[in-house]
């Protein structure tokens, strides 16, 4: 299963991160917004191409208040 | 060998004492963090109480449901974002999330955090040292939070760190420079700006600091948190201002006894 942000998805393996983005909502042009795949940075420009394995762990992050 | 520690500036203090780190110049010397704001609006206000030009921001999960984008109100603002790791335990995590932090906001800046301990929020030294080396290797302009240990500040500074943000007190605390003697001598230590950073309190602590020789002061919970966040804004401005005047107009040396500020020419004597 594909970990979104720490909760369990209905993506399957093959789907881009293009598509696990939009079910954050997540356009992709959107600003401030990271992805990484299993501990590695997906950049931008990877998104509508870097397709996910079946048990990969997506992590989409932005700016929050801190420090 | 140095015998005393010194007490006026590294750096010449005519033209507009704007402070460069990594090439970039500053004319505040106060870095805000954006934390603990109840609202983005007192954040806004705030920060132009404060007159900062740099403002950290955490990396998090992306929430959906979130009302009102931080990095909108920092544009707006007109300041400069300065992403954190806040929140790692390992060099493995900070180095992955500073490469997150370049990514999405397109800085080479990032201010490095790598806490050992749940309790104190301490730095793991160890862990520190190694991100540092790391991410300078990779063209980051690191601004390592760090103990108040010269001689770790030394070694950051050996391997390429921009600056360093030695702590007052633990994060939060409000305790203020525990260890001022300590700051003192990592001002000496090392040539890159020191930015005194936690333990921040009130007014007089980042006012301490820059009269210690601190070239800035990172103040978040002290504002944040402060009964009226806008108005300590504009009281750790006027304070980092007002120690940097001090630091830089030389203070008077401490003396046991007093000097008389009066001649005793011309005294009268009354039989």
């Amino acid at each position: 299963m594909i970990l979104l942000n720490g909760g369990a998805s209905d993506l399957r393996a093959g789907v881009t991160v293009a598509v696990a983005l939009a079910q954050l909502g997540v356009e992709l042009d959107a600003r401030g917004v990271a992805v990484a795949v299993d501990g590695e940075v997906v950049p931008r420009a990877g998104w509508e191409s870097f397709t996910l394995a079946e048990d990969a762990r997506v992590e989409v992050l932005t700016a929050m208040q801190g420090g | 060998m140095a015998q005393q520690l010194s007490t006026t500036p590294a750096t010449a203090i005519d033209g507009d004492d704007s402070l460069l780190i990594a090439g970039r110049r500053l004319r505040s010397r106060l870095l805000l963090g954006s934390g603990g704001f109840p609202s983005l609006e007192l954040l806004a206000d705030a920060i132009a109480a404060s007159g900062s030009e740099l403002v950290t921001v955490a990396l998090r999960r992306i929430d959906p449901q979130a009302r009102g984008s931080l990095i909108d109100v920092l544009a707006e603002a007109g300041v400069e974002l300065l992403p954190n790791t806040a929140g790692c335990r390992t060099a493995r995590d900070a180095i992955l999330t500073a490469r997150l932090a370049r990514e999405a906001f397109a800085t080479d800046w990032v201010k490095l955090e790598v806490i050992g301990d749940e309790d104190t929020l301490l730095p793991d030294t160890g862990e520190l040292l190694q991100a540092a080396e790391a991410l300078v290797a990779e063209g980051f302009v690191v601004l390592p939070y760090t103990t108040d240990d010269p001689v770790l500040a030394r070694r950051l500074v050996d391997v390429g760190c921009a600056a360093v943000m030695p702590l007052g007190s633990p994060i939060g605390s409000g305790m203020g420079i525990r260890n001022p003697y300590n700051i003192a001598l990592i001002r000496d230590a090392v040539s890159v700006p020191v930015v005194l950073d936690a333990g921040v309190g009130t007014a007089s602590d980042a006012a301490l600091a820059m009269e210690l020789g601190c070239d800035a002061v990172m103040a978040a919970s002290a504002i944040a948190r402060a009964q009226d966040p806008v108005r300590m804004a504009h009281a750790m401005r006027a304070a980092v201002e007002g120690g940097r005047l001090a630091r830089t107009a030389g203070r008077i040396p401490r003396r046991s006894y007093a000097v008389a500020s009066t001649s005793e020419q011309g005294l009268a004597e009354f039989g």
